[in-house]
C-alpha cells in the first residue's frame, strides 16, 4: 500500500477559481484510481494560488494480473478460420478451448494479462488529468498550439511512496522538488517526501492548508479590531496568500465625512481590506489589511497601504466635490447622451418610461424617485465606482435636500441584487425597483434581446427574478401578466422565473409548484399561501390518495370527451353518489384559510374511495353515466381553486 | 534615495543585462507603451525579440490641470517585452524590483488577476496587476492575441508605472514632489505640461479640426492597407510602408482620445469610432504578418 502526493506548481491562479479546481482534481483522481483498479482513495485536496495539491493513500504497487477471455469463431466454423484465430492469438489450435455462451459454442482463448505498475500508469494518465482541469479562461505560454492552463505550470511534484512518478507536461518534468514562498525561504528547489512535504513548506513560509490560513486570518483580524464580517473577502485573502498575516492601519478621521458606502467600497473591493466598526456601529478610521508575509516589524507595509488609501480617498473626495457642483435634478437631461442599449435608446428615454410605470405602480412619490433614479450615471463617483449606482443617487438626493423617501427609494432601487438580498424596504422603493426592472425586460424583449441558454448579457433573468421576489415579499400586487403588457414571450419568461423562485429559492417540490400554478398565478402572494397550505397538508394520510383520485377523475373526464352540461341530478344518485355529493357540500365550506380548506378536501377520501368501489362511471344507461360525469366534473371544478391536484405526483 | 531618472537608469541597465535592446520612446503620441510598434508589431510573427523602453503615455481624459497628486495626463511607462517568455520571468521581474532598492522580504507583494484587453488594437492577454503594499506598480501580461491574430510565441509584457514606483520608493504623497533629478522636482520638469495640455485637451482643442484630422489619418491608413493587398512583387512587398500605415493608426488613436476628453464623442458614437480605429489597426497587423517572409528574405539584387 503506497501513499501518493501530487503538487501542480503554477504562477498565481486567480483566487476564486482554486476551490473548484481542487474539487475537480480530487474527483478526477478518485475516478482514475477506480477505473484502473489501483486501490486507494483521495484523502485530501488543498492548495494556494501557486500550488494545487492532492494526497491519496492505499494505492497498490501494481495492478492485479487478470485473465481476459478472447472469443473466436463458432465451434462449427471452417478450420481455416479457427487456425487463423489461433495464429492471431499467438497460440496453437490445441490451446483453444470451446466454451458455451448464450449464443452457442465458441472457440475461446484465455489471455493472461499482466497488471501494470501503478507508477507507470499514473505517469501515463496524470498529464491529461491535470490538463483537463476546467478553468473559465485559459492561456498558452509555450507558443501557439501549446498546452493551455489557467497560468503557466512551473513545477510538478508527483510521488508514489518514495519514488517519483515521472512524466512531462508543458516542458515541465515531474520530480520531488517544490518551491518556497515567492519572496521568503529557499531560493531554489526544495526536495520533499510525502511525509515531510507540508512541514518543509511551512519552514519556507508556505501554509499549504487553506483552513489553517483562513483560521490564521480570522484570528489575527479579530485580535486587531472590530472588523466588519466579510466572508467573500476572507475567501479571497485565503487563496491570494501563502503565509497571511493581518495588520492594522488608519486614516484621517476627516475622511469619515464622505459616504460610508464609498469608503467601504474602496476598502473592501479596491484594496481588499476589512472595514472596521467603531463602538457605536459607525465606521472607524481604521482598516485591517492581510499581507502575504509573516510580519511588518518596521511598519513599511502599514505605511504603504495607508498612503495608497489616502490617495484613493482623496480621489473620492475630489469626485464628491465635483459632483455636488451640479445637482442630480439638473443631470437628468444629460442622460440623453448615455446609451441604455444601442437598439433601445438612451437612459433619458428609459427614465420617462420608468416614471410612467412607477406612477402607475406607486403614485407620485414613486414617479419622482424614478425620474431621478438614473441621474447618478453621469456623476464622477459612479463612473469610478460603478457598483455604487443607485446608492450614490440616493445619497446625493439626501445631501442636496431632497425628500428622504425619494432618496431612500433611489438608494434601494437596484435591490434585490440576488435571491439572498432583501427587497427595497419601502413601497415607493419597491415601485421604482419594479419600474426599472420591468422596463428593462419589456424593452429588451421588444427588440428580441432574449436570454438563450447560458447567454444573458443584460442579466434579464436576475431582473425578472427580482420582480418575482418583490411581488411575493413586498406590498404591491400587480399581476405579472399586466407587467408583461401583452408580450407572450415575456409572460412565459416570468412564469419560468416564478417556478424557479418557488422551487429553488423557497424549496417547494416540483409537483406542488406545478399544481398550484396550474390554477392561476395572477397574485404571487396568494400563490405562496396556497403553496404553504399544500406543503402543510400533503403529509396527512388522506391527501395523496385524494390527489390520486382527482387524477383518476380527470382522466375519466378527458376520456369522456364532450361533457354533459348542467349540474348533477340528485334524484338519479345511488347511495355512493349521494355520499360523495354530501361530502362535497361539507368540504366546500370556504372558511378557515387554505390549510383548513385543503384538510376538508382531503377529508373527501372515504366518500370518493367508496364511490369508486361501488360505481362504474361508464354505466350502460347513458342518463346514469352522464349524471355521474356531471357529479365528477362538479367535484373537480369545485375543488381546483387552490391547486390542480392531478399535478401532484403520488407514490 | 534614488532620483526618478536614477531608477529609470537602473531598470534599463537591469533589462539590458538580460538581453534586452534598450530603445528610446516612440516619437508619435501614444496612450500606452503597448502601442509602440516595438510592442504592437514586434510581438507578431515567429521572431524572438527582447526590448525595453520608457514610453511617455498620453491619456487626455486623465488630466487634472496639475492639481491632483496622483492623476496625470501623461505618465511614464517602462515597458519590457520578452518574446518568447523565459520560464523564470517572474523571478526576473522580482529581481528588477530588488535592483531598484525594494527589499522584498519586508514588503507585501501580490499578483492579482487582471487580464488585459484593448478593443481598439484587437489585442488581449492574461495576467496580473502586481500589488506592492497595496499599490499597483506593474501590469504583467502574457500576450495571447494582437490585431486579432494568435501570437506564435507568447511574449511577456511588463509595464512599470514609473511615477507610482518612484513615489513609493521616495515615500512621496504627490507625484509632483518626486525628485526627478537630484534637486529637481517632478513639478519643475512636468507641471506646465500637465496644466497647459489639460487646458488644451479639455477646453481649447478645435473639435472640428480633430474630427477632420481623424478622418484624414484614417483614410491614409486604409489607403495603404488596401494598396498593400494589390502588391505582388516580393521586392515591392518588402519595401511597402506598413510602418507608415501604422503611424496613421497611432495618430487616429490619439485623436480619438483627444475628442473623448473634449467631450465631443457621445456614448452612442463611441462604439462606432472605436470600431473604425480597430479596423485599421487589425488591417495593419494582418498585413504585417503577411509581410514577414518578405522582410526576412535577403534584399533582392
Amino acid at each position: 500500500m503506497l501513499p501518493f502526493l501530487l503538487e501542480v506548481g503554477a504562477e498565481e491562479i486567480p483566487d476564486w477559481m482554486i476551490p473548484a479546481a481542487l474539487e475537480q482534481l480530487g474527483k478526477d483522481f478518485q475516478s482514475l484510481l477506480e477505473a484502473h483498479q489501483l486501490g486507494g482513495r483521495v484523502t485530501r485536496i488543498d492548495g494556494t494560488g501557486r500550488r494545487l495539491v492532492l494526497w491519496a493513500e492505499g494505492l497498490i504497487e501494481r495492478q492485479a494480473d487478470s485473465v481476459e477471455i478472447v472469443s473466436g469463431p463458432p465451434k462449427g466454423a471452417n478450420p481455416n478460420a479457427v487456425a487463423g484465430f489461433a495464429k492471431k492469438s499467438g497460440v496453437s489450435v490445441d490451446d483453444l478451448q470451446v466454451e458455451t455462451t448464450a449464443r452457442g459454442e465458441y472457440y475461446t482463448f484465455r489471455r493472461q494479462v499482466a497488471g501494470r505498475a501503478t507508477a507507470e500508469l499514473l505517469a501515463e494518465l496524470l498529464p491529461e488529468l491535470i490538463q483537463k482541469l476546467y478553468f473559465p479562461k485559459t492561456m498558452f505560454w509555450t507558443g501557439k498550439g501549446g498546452p493551455k492552463f489557467i497560468r503557466p505550470i512551473r513545477w510538478i511534484v508527483a510521488l508514489l511512496g518514495d519514488r517519483v512518478v515521472p512524466f512531462t507536461l508543458a516542458g515541465v518534468e515531474s520530480g520531488n522538488e517544490t518551491y518556497a514562498h515567492r519572496q521568503l525561504g529557499a531560493g531554489g528547489p526544495i526536495p520533499v517526501t510525502i511525509a515531510n512535504y507540508e512541514a518543509e513548506l511551512e519552514k519556507n513560509f508556505v501554509i499549504v492548508s487553506s483552513a489553517a490560513r483562513r483560521a490564521k486570518i480570522e484570528r489575527e483580524v479579530a485580535a486587531l479590531g472590530n472588523a466588519q464580517s466579510d466572508g467573500k473577502l476572507l475567501e479571497t485573502l485565503t487563496f491570494i496568500t501563502e503565509y497571511p498575516a493581518a495588520i492594522l492601519g488608519g486614516f484621517d478621521a476627516s475622511y469619515l465625512t464622505l459616504p460610508k458606502e464609498v469608503l467601504t467600497m474602496v476598502m473592501r473591493f479596491h484594496q481588499k481590506y476589512f472595514a472596521v466598526s467603531a463602538a457605536g456601529g459607525e465606521l472607524a478610521p481604521h482598516f485591517i489589511a492581510v499581507m502575504n508575509i509573516p510580519a511588518d516589524p518596521e511598519g513599511h507595509v502599514v505605511r504603504g497601504n495607508e498612503r495608497v488609501l489616502r490617495a484613493r480617498f482623496n480621489d473620492a473626495r475630489f469626485f464628491y466635490d465635483v459632483d455636488q457642483k451640479r445637482p442630480l435634478l439638473d443631470r437628468v437631461a444629460d442622460l440623453a447622451n448615455v446609451t441604455f442599449q444601442a437598439k433601445i435608446g438612451s437612459y433619458l428615454e428609459k427614465t420617462s418610461r420608468m416614471v410612467a410605470l412607477a406612477q402607475e405602480l406607486g403614485g407620485s412619490e414613486a414617479a419622482e424617485a424614478a425620474y431621478l433614479a438614473k441621474a447618478d450615471l453621469t456623476t464622477e463617483m459612479v463612473k469610478e465606482f460603478t457598483d455604487l449606482q443607485g446608492i450614490i443617487g440616493g445619497l446625493y438626493i439626501a445631501a442636496q435636500g431632497g425628500k428622504p423617501d425619494v432618496a431612500k427609494a433611489v438608494y434601494e432601487h437596484y435591490k434585490p441584487l440576488s435571491m439572498e438580498d432583501t427587497i427595497p424596504s419601502t413601497v415607493t422603493g419597491q415601485a421604482v425597483a419594479l419600474a426599472d426592472k420591468v422596463d428593462t425586460l419589456r424593452s429588451c424583449f421588444a427588440v428580441d434581446l432574449i436570454p438563450t441558454g447560458s447567454k444573458d448579457p443584460f442579466a434579464l433573468r436576475r431582473a425578472a427574478q427580482g420582480v418575482v421576489k418583490i411581488l411575493v415579499e413586498g406590498e404591491l400586487s400587480p399581476s405579472l401578466r399586466e407587467l408583461a403588457a401583452g408580450d407572450g414571450k415575456l409572460e412565459e419568461f416570468f412564469l419560468e422565473r416564478v417556478k424557479h423562485y418557488f422551487r429553488e429559492v423557497k424549496g417547494y417540490a416540483y409537483d406542488e409548484v406545478n399544481a398550484v400554478l396550474a390554477v392561476g398565478w395572477a397574485d404571487l402572494k396568494d400563490v405562496e399561501l396556497r403553496l404553504q397550505a399544500v406543503k402543510a397538508v400533503r403529509p396527512t394520510p388522506n391527501f395523496e390518495p385524494v390527489a390520486a383520485a382527482f387524477k383518476r377523475i380527470k382522466n375519466i373526464l378527458t376520456q369522456a370527451g364532450t361533457l354533459p352540461a348542467g349540474a348533477p341530478e340528485a334524484s338519479l344518485f345511488n347511495e355512493a353518489e349521494a355520499g360523495v355529493a354530501a361530502a362535497a357540500r361539507q368540504a366546500a365550506i370556504k372558511d378557515g384559510g387554505y390549510p383548513a380548506q385543503l384538510e376538508r378536501i382531503a377529508g373527501l377520501r372515504p366518500a370518493i374511495d367508496h364511490f369508486f368501489d361501488q360505481v362504474l362511471v361508464n354505466d350502460p344507461d347513458p342518463a346514469v353515466r352522464d349524471n355521474r360525469l356531471r357529479l365528477l366534473n362538479q367535484l373537480i371544478s369545485e375543488f381546483s381553486s387552490i391547486a390542480d391536484f392531478s399535478e401532484i405526483v403520488t407514490k | 534615495m534614488d532620483s526618478f531618472q536614477e531608477t529609470v537608469f537602473k531598470l534599463k541597465k537591469y533589462w539590458a543585462d538580460r538581453g534586452c535592446v534598450i530603445q528610446e520612446p516612440y516619437d508619435i503620441e501614444v496612450g500606452a507603451g503597448t502601442m509602440s510598434p516595438e510592442t504592437f508589431l514586434r510581438v507578431l510573427g515567429p521572431k524572438p525579440w527582447r526590448v525595453g523602453y520608457v514610453q511617455p503615455s498620453r491619456r487626455p481624459a486623465d488630466g487634472r490641470y496639475g492639481d491632483n497628486p496622483n492623476r496625470l495626463y501623461k505618465h511614464q511607462q517602462l515597458q519590457v517585452i520578452l518574446k518568447p517568455t523565459p520560464k523564470d520571468v517572474i523571478d526576473q521581474y522580482l529581481g528588477s524590483l530588488e535592483a531598484i532598492g525594494i527589499d522584498l522580504s519586508k514588503h507585501d507583494l501580490k499578483l492579482e488577476e487582471d487580464n488585459w484587453e484593448s478593443p481598439t488594437l484587437g489585442a488581449w492577454g492574461i495576467g496580473w496587476q502586481v500589488m506592492l503594499d497595496g499599490m499597483e506598480i506593474t501590469q504583467f501580461t502574457y500576450f495571447q492575441q494582437c490585431g486579432g491574430i494568435d501570437l506564435d510565441l507568447c511574449p511577456a509584457e511588463i509595464t512599470y508605472g514609473l511615477e507610482r514606483i518612484v513615489s513609493f520608493l521616495q515615500g512621496k504623497e504627490s507625484v509632483y514632489d518626486i525628485e526627478w533629478a537630484p534637486g529637481v522636482p517632478y513639478s519643475e520638469v512636468r507641471y506646465f505640461d500637465e496644466l497647459q495640455l489639460s487646458v488644451y485637451n479639455f477646453e481649447s482643442a478645435d473639435v472640428a479640426m480633430l474630427w477632420e484630422a481623424l478622418g484624414r489619418h484614417e483614410a491614409e491608413a486604409q489607403r495603404l492597407i488596401d494598396l498593400y493587398k494589390t502588391v505582388e512583387d516580393p521586392a515591392e512587398k518588402r519595401r511597402f510602408p506598413l510602418l507608415g500605415a501604422y503611424d496613421q493608426v497611432l495618430k487616429c488613436s490619439n485623436l480619438f482620445n483627444l475628442l473623448d476628453a473634449r467631450g465631443a464623442i457621445s456614448v452612442t458614437e463611441r462604439v462606432g469610432v472605436i470600431a473604425r480605429v480597430r479596423k485599421i489597426a487589425v488591417g495593419v497587423a494582418q498585413a504585417w504578418v503577411d509581410q514577414e517572409p518578405f522582410r526576412t528574405m535577403k534584399e533582392v539584387a
